[in-house]
């Protein structure tokens, strides 16, 4: 049985301008220790879809519905109670944005003995330990002292590994990663990405990297799910998605990569802009920006299909075979 | 921190000098003299009563005087009763006033935080609008309407509390010490309302959530800290505005404190009275203010003594 | 049948629907329509209309003025004659309550245009110049800040008679602090702001940049405070009137009509009560249109 199974899963914000469906009926799962990669752009619905699972969207505003059974619970449909005792314990979740995500008023060592205190109702003195502990394996220097100090004492790069040690002194069997390097220079977004891969190794979790950065998801992912919209538009094992893309987004996406054009080339950009969330759309969400597009892809609501057992595609062209993509020269 | 406190202790000392030097020129300015309310006050009684106080003497050496005096802490005698000094006067009254002033802060904080917390958990519904609307009444009906209002309904109609003074009977204190606080504590109110709000819609509440963390531990442990903050600053100016209270509590509540004594002396044209007592309240202001600073760097672990 | 990728530098012409822009709405207009959908906000400034209304115009309806005396009917409650009954020398309430009115907003709005002058003035120079001087200027802002502002305009008034213009000036002198406060603020970070330098580096004038770029984005808060420094200043002035140093008999200003009523309290609880529930009407709108504009004008602090 997979470690996350999530079908069907529908996060609606009823606003005063009208429904934002920001997540539009997603299902996949994650296996137990798998490494899986959401991908897509701003606004297609990957972050909302993993706050969503675990209660982490505010629920006047929004509505979830669907199922999300993590080791025999739905997240969705249990007792709060339970629902915390998961958070921050057996699934924990690194957030885009260190400087913000870390509270500026407590020391480091009292957010880092947190999920301790709250789970395993650890006393003071052994969280204490624990928490320097953890700092030393994030890899933050004479952690014994600098565990005392306060977050804008440490740069971003830094804070980020407070955070991911904080994410993992519980030991979780689930790490969600949301967008963990955008905010990060480009020589620490190596590091972090490293340092996360060995801790995996280590604890044998599963992770879910959230990003929409191709290149970090083809060095660290086993699998990836593109979404668009709020729907997962193809989800594939990660060199098939390079190189055998089933879906006219994800070789678009891919075609848009500055560095894998030639010098002086004229660069590639999607043309149009993603669909307004507000408004309900009747056929393919990409079709307004397809060049592949056929008339029943404006009016027929695909669905993820699968092309071989591991491979899906919500593309009606693809799922008739009446289309095969070449993956772009320059992949 | 030492370094911090004597650096703004020698600054308080031009501030102090201002409000001395001000207060002298608009006593000086002002027509009429102290005198002027005595009719048996013949010309050659004047005149040796100016030189008993010194009034003769040309405005420098006056001024001068004055300053030396009040830089030894000798505030000066009473022009109205000449047997008391403006120390003896605020070691008397002082105490009451401080008495009230504490009652009515520690009601303003108790109330208002209280309320403005529940407010701002769930905006826009009825555990908000309740004390919000509770907080905004409290501010739109001045001390001097709610005190007399208090005394109709609690004093008269029910009997339930002494009308004036302030006997060692716990209950004459209630109603004065209600009446200031209760005003204070819509500002607090507001003011706690308004900081938690920013801080809840910060991203590492989130975080303290995906923590598992309960309601209760998020609100808190995570929010409170940064959202009191405003209440903390606030209480610098709260200090000036008990002050001001206290004129008008005292005087509709009849309590023998210093503010009432203050408003009576202007009136009286007690100008000694007068000058020693606004650089009591000046030097009150400036203390309470280092306090108030020194809590709020305590507090906000952004902020270093500089 | 389509096997040959898109040619990435001949795409396709793209659906055009999304290119229909929405309507764009400038931030006045926004600000209005949200204005408008607080209902609180909009109570507060029907309610503040119609007693300015009443106080100004009402008195020219009226059967009694002010200051008629009755003395056969001193004291009496509420009638069909004298709908909020008299006060201690047979004189309509209703009537004074209008003209105390008629003071209470006169000097709330004096007094707050006295301190909207001097605090953007000094907030726009410090927040313009910045550095030295500006930390110099708002250092001696945070000082007086610290003072007993409300002594001194006691002091002024017993000293120095109780003037009607000295009255605008002193109670306008003690709230200019918080103004300048906030337009030095918003001058601050606007100087500082992308849109300012992309401004300079597009060589706009001075002038220009000033008048159409910066006053706006000043104008909303300065707005804001006016409305809400109004409550703040008659709040003052009643205060002060209370005192018995703010407007003289036979005048009224809300205060001292308070203050007479509350002396009569236990015999003609009508003499505290009428003043007192419209001063707090009066208050509660402006503070609901202050808070509503302060809301409607600040993007980031949208209810929740």
């Amino acid at each position: 049985m997979a470690l996350l199974e999530v079908s069907n899963l529908q996060t609606h914000f009823h606003t005063r301008n009208g429904v934002v469906r920001a997540v539009d009926g997603i299902s996949f799962a994650v296996e137990k220790g798998e490494t899986l990669g959401i991908v897509g752009e701003s606004g297609s619905g990957k972050s909302v879809t993993c706050y969503s699972m675990l209660g982490l969207v505010p629920k006047p505003p929004a509505r979830v519905s669907g199922q999300a059974h993590f080791d025999g619970t739905d997240l969705l449909h249990c007792p709060p109670s339970v629902l915390r005792g998961i958070r921050g314990k057996r699934i924990s979740i690194i957030f885009q944005d260190p400087m913000t995500s870390l509270n500026p008023y407590l020391r480091i060592e009292d957010q880092l003995m947190e999920p301790l205190r709250i789970h395993e109702k650890m006393d003071k003195a052994s969280a204490r330990r624990r928490a320097v502990e953890a700092l030393d394996q994030v890899g933050v220097p004479d952690a014994r002292n600098r565990v005392r100090s306060y977050p804008h004492e440490f740069s971003g790069g830094m804070r980020q590994r407070v955070m991911i040690a904080m994410a993992l002194i519980t030991g979780p069997e689930l790490l969600i990663a949301d967008e963990p390097t955008t905010a990060l220079d480009v020589t620490v977004q190596a590091q972090i990405m490293e340092l996360i891969r060995d801790l995996q190794r280590q604890l044998g979790m599963a992770v879910i990297l959230i990003t929409h950065d191709l290149g970090v998801v083809a060095g660290f992912c086993e699998r990836v799910m593109v979404m668009y919209a709020g729907r997962i538009a193809e989800s594939a094992p990660v060199d098939e998605i390079f190189h055998q893309p089933c879906h006219p987004y994800n070789l678009a996406l891919q075609q848009s990569i500055p560095a894998l054009h030639h010098k002086g080339e004229e660069l590639f950009t999607i043309p149009g802009v993603p669909p307004d969330p507000g408004r309900p759309i009747p056929g393919c969400p990409f079709a307004p920006r397809c060049s592949h597009v056929i008339d029943a892809c404006r009016t027929t609501r695909p669905g993820l299909e699968p092309i071989t057992p591991r491979h899906h595609s919500a593309c009606l062209r693809v799922q008739q075979g009446d289309l095969a993509l070449k993956p772009s020269a320059h992949a | 921190m030492f370094r911090f406190i004597l650096r703004r202790l020698l600054e308080s000392i031009p501030v102090l000098w201002a409000v001395a030097t001000l207060t002298f020129i608009m006593l000086k300015l002002a027509p009429g003299g102290p005198f002027d309310a005595e009719r048996q006050v013949t010309p050659e009684v004047l005149a040796q009563l100016e030189a008993q106080y010194g009034l003769d003497k040309p405005l420098l050496v006056q001024y001068g005087r004055q300053l030396w005096n009040l830089m030894r802490g000798d505030l000066g005698v009473s022009y109205k009763f000449p047997n008391r000094t403006v120390n003896e006067v605020i070691a008397d009254t002082f105490p009451v006033s401080l008495e009230l002033g504490i009652y009515a802060i520690s009601i303003a904080l108790v109330v208002g935080v209280i309320m403005g917390l529940i407010a701002s958990l769930r905006p826009n519904s009825w555990s908000d609008y309740v004390p919000s609307a509770m907080a905004m009444t409290g501010i739109c009906l001045p001390t001097f309407v709610l005190g007399p209002l208090l005394i109709l309904l609690f004093v008269i109609k029910l009997g339930w509390f002494p009308l004036s003074g302030w006997t060692s009977l716990p209950s004459a204190k209630v109603l004065p010490a209600i009446t200031l606080g209760l005003y204070f504590a819509a500002y607090v109110s507001r003011l706690t309302r308004g900081g938690m709000r920013e801080i809840l819609t910060q991203d590492y509440i989130r975080t303290a959530r995906a923590k598992g963390a309960s309601e209760v531990r998020v609100v808190l442990k995570h929010a409170l800290r940064g959202g009191i903050l405003p209440v903390v600053s606030f209480l610098g100016p709260a200090v000036a505005g008990l002050i001001a209270g206290s004129f008008v509590i005292e005087t509709i509540f009849t309590i023998p404190g210093l503010g009432r004594f203050f408003v009576t002396s202007a009136l009286n044209r007690d100008y000694t009275m007068v000058l020693g007592l606004v650089v009591f309240f000046a030097s009150l202001i400036v203390f309470f203010n280092l306090v108030v600073d020194i809590l709020q760097i305590w507090l906000n672990p952004k902020l270093k003594f500089e | 049948m389509d096997s040959a990728p898109a040619n990435p530098s001949n795409p396709p012409a793209p659906d055009t629907e999304w290119l229909r822009a929405e309507k764009g709405e400038s931030p006045w207009r926004d600000a209005w329509h949200r204005l408008r959908k607080n209902h609180l906000a909009v109570a507060g400034g029907i309610v503040i209309l119609l007693m300015a209304l009443a106080c100004f115009a009402g008195p020219w309806f009226l059967t009694y003025s002010y200051q008629e005396q009755n003395l056969e009917l001193r004291e009496s409650p509420p009638s069909a004659e004298h709908w909020m009954g008299t006060d201690k020398l047979g004189r309509d309430l209703l009537a004074r309550v209008l003209s105390g009115g008629r003071v209470s907003l006169q000097v709330g709005l004096v007094a707050t245009l006295v301190a909207l002058t001097i605090g953007v003035l000094y907030g726009t120079v410090s927040g313009f110049l910045g550095g030295k001087t500006d930390a110099l200027m708002m250092r001696i802002v945070d000082i007086l800040y610290a003072l007993p502002f409300v002594v001194f305009v006691i002091l002024l008034m017993v000293f120095f008679g109780r003037n009607l213009v000295l009255l605008f000036l002193a109670i306008g002198a003690v709230e200019w602090l918080t103004m300048a406060r906030i337009v030095r603020g918003q001058v601050l970070s606007l100087r500082k702001q992308e849109f300012i330098e992309a401004c300079l580096a597009l060589g706009l004038p001075l002038r220009r940049i000033l008048l159409k770029h910066m006053v706006p984005n000043v104008l909303g808060p300065v707005i804001v405070y006016t409305t809400l420094t109004i409550p703040q200043v008659m709040l003052l002035e009643a205060f002060l009137s209370f005192l018995g140093l703010g407007v003289q008999p036979p005048h009224s200003s809300w205060g001292s009509l308070i203050k007479d009523g509350a002396e009569m309290m236990e015999e003609a609880p009508w003499l505290l009560i009428y003043p007192g529930t419209l001063f707090a009407v009066t208050l509660f709108s402006l503070n609901f249109l202050g808070d509503g504009l302060r809301d409607a004008l600040d993007p980031r602090t949208s209810k929740d």
